[in-house]
Formats: structure tokens, sequence, C-alpha cells
């Protein structure tokens, strides 16, 4: 293989990897300030895409259609926290599970509903589309580097947000010791759904800008789902910069995992058979990573210590 | 008090009057397909296209039970245990998925039922595992690929990249092309079944210095492909199996499919009576174009009622030799089954166009006449 392509597969990777932090950094986020295991963050993903595809049809703008996908994930999640979500804080992990998985029922149907089984169309922006020529002779879709780079700077974002601001001095707070901040007069309430409406509108940017590469349609989200709860146990539940971390290892060794695992296998059995091996180890291979990852530290690489 | 009691006398009596309706139905029929999720649009297609065949017979005697798989092989088992055990179902069919068929087809039959296939025919139940009480109404799975590599052999190519997902199908579909087609390959890849993200592949073609494309992604994972692909600018004639490029994908899939050519045993444009019967039904009772597997459901419904129309399920070995005997209209015109049940039928080239802004699929040759199975000779029965 020659280092061209190798390169080429670690940005394939980077970019799988940024993708799946957008989703991961709700997730955690959420299971850091309140405690709770939402199943529907895949629903919100999905709510996202289908926005961004509806208002791209009706508007031609790829960038207003992005806005939507952010806004009206957020405005879901606003609406699910306030209706469903709080709730269920007080309750143990099972009941969450239960509802939230309730919640991707209602949200799958209720699309199949609105606009049918049939995937939508979206495609990336003409400003975005083709290639562009990186340093070394790398030719790279311009469309997959720009998510690199949103990711990049929704990471970046995060972080500021969480480490300079008010709002993420209580978020940090809140994490820690909820009593104390709402004894302290923070309205412990509004700042639960400001942080779940934070979280899905990330979930339904990514689920956008995934969308014009990918198909827009009913359930979408769940595998999508399943690959970033792997992330933030890898990263340490509640942790965003363990979720930046789990993120980029998951998307790397996904993507790398699938291209060298058949060249591997090439060296002892014919090209056929390789290929069936390589295809059926790499599925593993992330599972094998985070059994890795847990036996070496139990609560994640940046999870607290108990 | 007294109303009540009436009223609960005579829902008690609709009630029962209900179940004798239900249990003189004389031939019970359980459709398992794919409903919800990624595959959703070949179920529902599926379910679609049999379900007009069967209001168009306007048959009471047939019940018939529709359930959902959600493309998940232990879900599709439950249903079929369900339904052969506590509804004594006497047909099955619908199932879209190779994988969930290899669970389901060999123990359905091994208990007596009639399994009719409406998509799924994996080599392994078109050899060795045949069985007389298993039809396959669409294809062997080999069969559209090995017109794609036919064709492949015919345009000259001499390198082409082949992809498939790593299940019993995405096997069969890379060992027919490989079949049809004989020459060199550039790259030989199996993708995870349900994978979204194809940027390590797209790569690797780039890579490979291949001079045209070979792909089996039906449904959603096909139209991820086709459009990250048409973004990173590679310039390759693309082709593939009719799934890959069937009716309810070209919507999504936009202008990015124009021109790809595709292997397919049917094809709206064909031209026989039974087929622009069946094409002109379908958009008016549901609003949109038939796909290759409304075909294949539609089909499949009038082989059973045409065999239903000569012998009961109950008396197996007449209802078995009724199926065989295939005296029903197909919309691919001429059908006939080979020895292990699957069909001999002709399989065309198709090629992505756009009809005013509707994206669909012409016809553009023959490319394997009167085909049958690759493994009939290994099926003894």
């Amino acid at each position: 293989m020659s280092p061209i392509l190798l390169a080429e597969q670690v940005l394939n990777g980077l970019q799988s990897g940024v993708m799946l932090f957008l989703m991961a950094a709700g997730l955690t986020l959420i299971f850091g300030v309140m405690g709770l295991i939402n199943l529907a963050h895949g629903s919100l993903y999905m709510v996202g895409a289908f926005a961004a595809a509806t208002v791209a049809g009706l508007t031609g703008s790829f960038v207003l259609a992005l806005v939507t996908a952010l806004a009206g994930a957020a405005l879901a999640g606003a609406l699910m926290e306030v209706v469903v979500i709080r709730r269920l804080y007080a309750r143990d992990h099972l009941d969450q599970v239960l509802a939230t998985f309730a919640l991707i029922l209602i949200f799958s149907e209720g699309t199949r509903w609105a606009f049918g089984s049939f995937p939508l169309y979206l495609d990336t922006p003409d400003w975005l589309s083709g290639t562009v020529q990186l340093p070394g002779g790398i030719t790279y879709p311009a469309y997959r580097l720009a998510l690199i780079g949103v990711g990049l700077v929704v990471g970046v974002g995060l972080w500021w947000l969480n480490a300079r601001t008010r709002l993420g001095i209580r978020i940090r707070a809140g994490e820690n010791d909820r009593e104390m901040i709402a004894a302290l007069g923070v309205d412990i309430g509004r700042l639960y759904t400001l942080v779940f409406a934070l979280g899905a509108g990330l979930a339904g940017l990514a689920g956008a800008l995934v969308g014009a590469i990918q198909s827009v349609q009913v359930g979408m989200g769940e595998p999508v789902l399943i690959l970033a709860f792997v992330v933030i146990v890898i990263g340490g539940i509640g942790s965003i910069r363990g979720a930046l971390i789990g993120a980029l290892l998951v998307g790397l060794t996904g993507t790398l995992g699938s291209v060298l695992l058949p060249e591997l296998f090439k060296l002892f059995t014919d090209a056929s058979s390789a290929a069936t091996l390589g295809s059926a180890f790499s599925s593993m291979a992330i599972y094998v990573l985070m059994a890795g990852v847990l036996i070496w530290r139990p609560t994640g690489l940046f999870g607290a210590r108990s | 008090m007294i109303r009540t009691t009436l009223l609960a006398a005579a829902s008690l009596a609709a009630t029962t009057a209900a179940m004798t309706a239900a249990a003189q139905a004389e031939v019970k029929v359980g459709v398992i397909t794919t409903l919800s999720g990624g595959g959703a649009s070949l179920g529902i297609d599926t379910r679609d296209g049999f379900m007009l065949g069967m209001e168009q017979a306007a048959r009471d005697d047939i019940e018939i039970a529709i359930e959902d798989d959600q493309r998940k092989p232990d879900v599709a088992v439950q249903i079929a245990d369900k339904m052969i055990q506590s509804d004594k179902v006497d047909i099955l069919t619908g199932i879209v998925w190779s994988n969930l068929a290899m669970a389901v087809v060999p123990a359905a039959t091994a208990q007596g039922k009639f399994y009719l296939s409406t998509n799924a025919a994996p080599a392994q139940l078109a050899g060795r595992g045949c069985n007389p009480n298993y039809f396959a109404v669409s294809y062997q799975n080999d069969n559209l690929h090995e017109a794609a590599g036919a064709y492949a052999k015919s345009e000259g190519f001499s390198n082409p990249f082949i992809m498939a997902p790593n299940y019993p199908a995405g096997q069969d579909s890379l060992a027919g092309f490989k079949r049809y087609y004989e020459g060199d390959l550039a790259g030989e890849v199996y993708t995870q079944l349900g994978q979204t993200d194809y940027a390590a592949e797209i790569a690797q073609i780039r890579a490979s210095g291949a001079d045209s494309i070979f792909f089996f992604l039906p449904g959603g994972m096909g139209i991820s492909f086709v459009k990250q692909f048409a973004d990173a600018g590679i310039d390759l004639p693309v082709m593939g199996p009719a799934f890959s490029f069937d009716q309810s994908m070209l919507p999504a899939l936009g202008d990015a499919a124009l021109g790809v050519k595709n292997g397919a045993n049917w094809s709206k444009d064909l031209d026989n009576e039974a087929n622009a019967a069946f094409v002109s039904a379908f958009e008016e009772k549901y609003d949109r174009l038939p796909s290759i597997y409304a075909a294949y459901g539609y089909d499949t419904a009038n082989l059973m009622l045409s065999a239903l129309e000569k012998a009961e399920p109950s008396d197996a070995d007449a209802f078995r030799a009724a199926l065989k005997e295939a005296d029903f209209d197909s919309v691919r015109g001429d059908f006939k089954f080979d020895t292990n049940n699957h069909p001999i039928q002709d399989i065309y080239i198709r090629e992505v166009v756009k009809e005013g802004d509707v994206l669909t699929n012409h016809l553009v040759s023959t490319v394997i006449e009167d085909r049958s199975s690759a493994y009939v000779d290994e099926c003894k029965m």
C-alpha cells in the first residue's frame, strides 16, 4: 500500500471520527450532567437530516439547511426534555432506557408517517463538490475535508464553552453537585433543558452533514448511536475530551481496520477469501479496541476514577 | 344494565362471527418482509407488489398476515415460528435478505410448509440445499450479477474493481460477476452489511488503477456509495445489478446515477401485456413507479394464485406440481421453473435515464438468454 493511499485512509478515519464526536459529545454531556442514558439521541440525528433535506429541497440553500437542522434538532431536544425526559432524572437507568427507547419508536414512526419510507434526496452543495489537491499528491473530496474542519471547530467551541464561560462553569458544577448549585440559586431545570438542547443540536448538525453524503432515511440514527456509545465508553463517560479522543480512535480503527486487515489476510490466503475474512474481522475491530481499553482502564480513558 | 349486557352480547357475537369467517379461510399465507429500518423501501415494494396481485384476484378465502422482520435474522425466525406454530400458515413468502432466508427457509420447508421467494435466492438453496417445497420466483442470486459480468466482458473492460457486502447474497454477487467476466480484477472488496460510509473503499478504488467498477449495494447502502463516489471525482464506467439502482433509490440518488448500466430480469418498459397492466395498476394504486421488488412480489402473488386455482396446499403433491407448471402471465414475459425450482428467464442490461424529471431504468439489450442457475446440477430432488 502506497503512503499516499495510507494518508488518504487516515484522513477518512479522522473524518468519520469527528462526525462521531458530534454525536458522542452531546451524549456524554447529557450523561455527565444529568446522569441520563438517552437512547433517542440517534432520533435527533435523523431529525436533523430530515430537516436539512426538506429545507434544501425547498430553498436550495445548503447553509440554510444546516442552520435549520441545528435549530430544529435543538428544538426537538428541548421539547423532548420538557415533556418526557424531565420526569426520568430521579428514576433508575432501566426506566430511562425504556422511555427513551419508546421515543425512538415514536420518532421513527412519526417520521415515516410524515415523510414516507423512501429515502430523501440531500446532496452536497456545489461549492463543496469535487476534490481538492492536498500537499503530497493526495486527492481528497472537498466536502469531507470541510467535515473535518467543522468537527474540529465544534470541538474547540465546546472546550471554550466548558472552560471559559459562565454556562460552562454551571455545567461542570452540575456534574459535581447538583443540589449545591441549585441551592446557590441556579435554575437547574433550565440548565438541564439548555444542555439537552445543545446536545440535540449537535446530533442534528451531524445528521445533516453526514446525510448529504449518505442516505437520509428512517432509522439512520441507530447504527451511529451504537458507535457513539462505544466512543463514550472508551473516552470515559461524561468527559468531552474523552469523547473527542475516543471518537478519533474509533474512526481510525474502523477505517484502517477495514483497509489493512484484508491486506494482512492476503499474505496467507487468496484474494477472495482474504476479502471475506478481512471484512469479518474488521467489523470486530472497534469492539476489540473497546474491550482492550476497558481492561486497561475500566472507567475509560478520561473517566472519573472511583 | 340491560343495554350494556346486550351490547356485550352483540360484540361477542360479532367477534365470534369474525372468528368463523377467519376459520373459513382455506389458505393462510404469511408474508415476512422488511418494513422498518435501512432496508424498508425494499420490503415495502415487495409487500405492495404482492398485495396488488392479491387484490386484483379478490379471493376472500385467502388470509394474509404481514409482519416486519426489521432485517434481523433472529426476528425473522421468531415470526416464522409464530406463523407456522400458532397461525398455522400454509405458505410463507416475502423475505428480502439472503441471510434471513437462510435462517428461515430450511426450517420452514422441513416442517412441510411451502416457501415462495420474492427476492432472496442464495446459492446454498439452489444447489445441495434445494427443497421441493421451496420456489424462487425472482431469480437465483447470481443471475443479475452474471449479466453485469457478461456486459463487462462484451464492453472489453479488462480491470474492473468489484465490491459487495459480506453476506450470502454478496458472496453470490461477486461469484456471479466473475463467472461471466472471467478476466483480471483491479480489486475485490467485501463491505459490512448496512455500511453507510465508503470513504475507505473509494480511496482503494482510486489507487487501484481500475478501468471500471461493479458494485452490489442494495437500498440505503447504494445511495450512500453512489453519492460519495460522485463526490470523489473518479470518472469510471459504473455497473451493478438492478438492486444497486432500483426505482425506489433513484429519487435519492439524483443525477449521480445517470448512465449507469445494471443487470436485471425485469424493467418497467419490458414489452409484454402483463407488464404494461402491472405498471399502470401499480402507479394508479400507489402513486409511484414500481421497483423490481414490486415486480417480483406481483409475480409471486400471481404464481401462487395460479396454483391455488388447481390445488389446495393441504394436498402438497398436487399443489407443488401446480406451482411447478408456472401457469401465470409473468411481468417478465417467458417464465418457467428449472429442476431446482429456480426460474429460467432472459437477463437484460438496463441504463438509468431521465424521463422528463423522473429518473428511471430503460432496457438496453438482452445479455443472457434463457438463463437458469449455476447450481442446478448440484440439486438432487
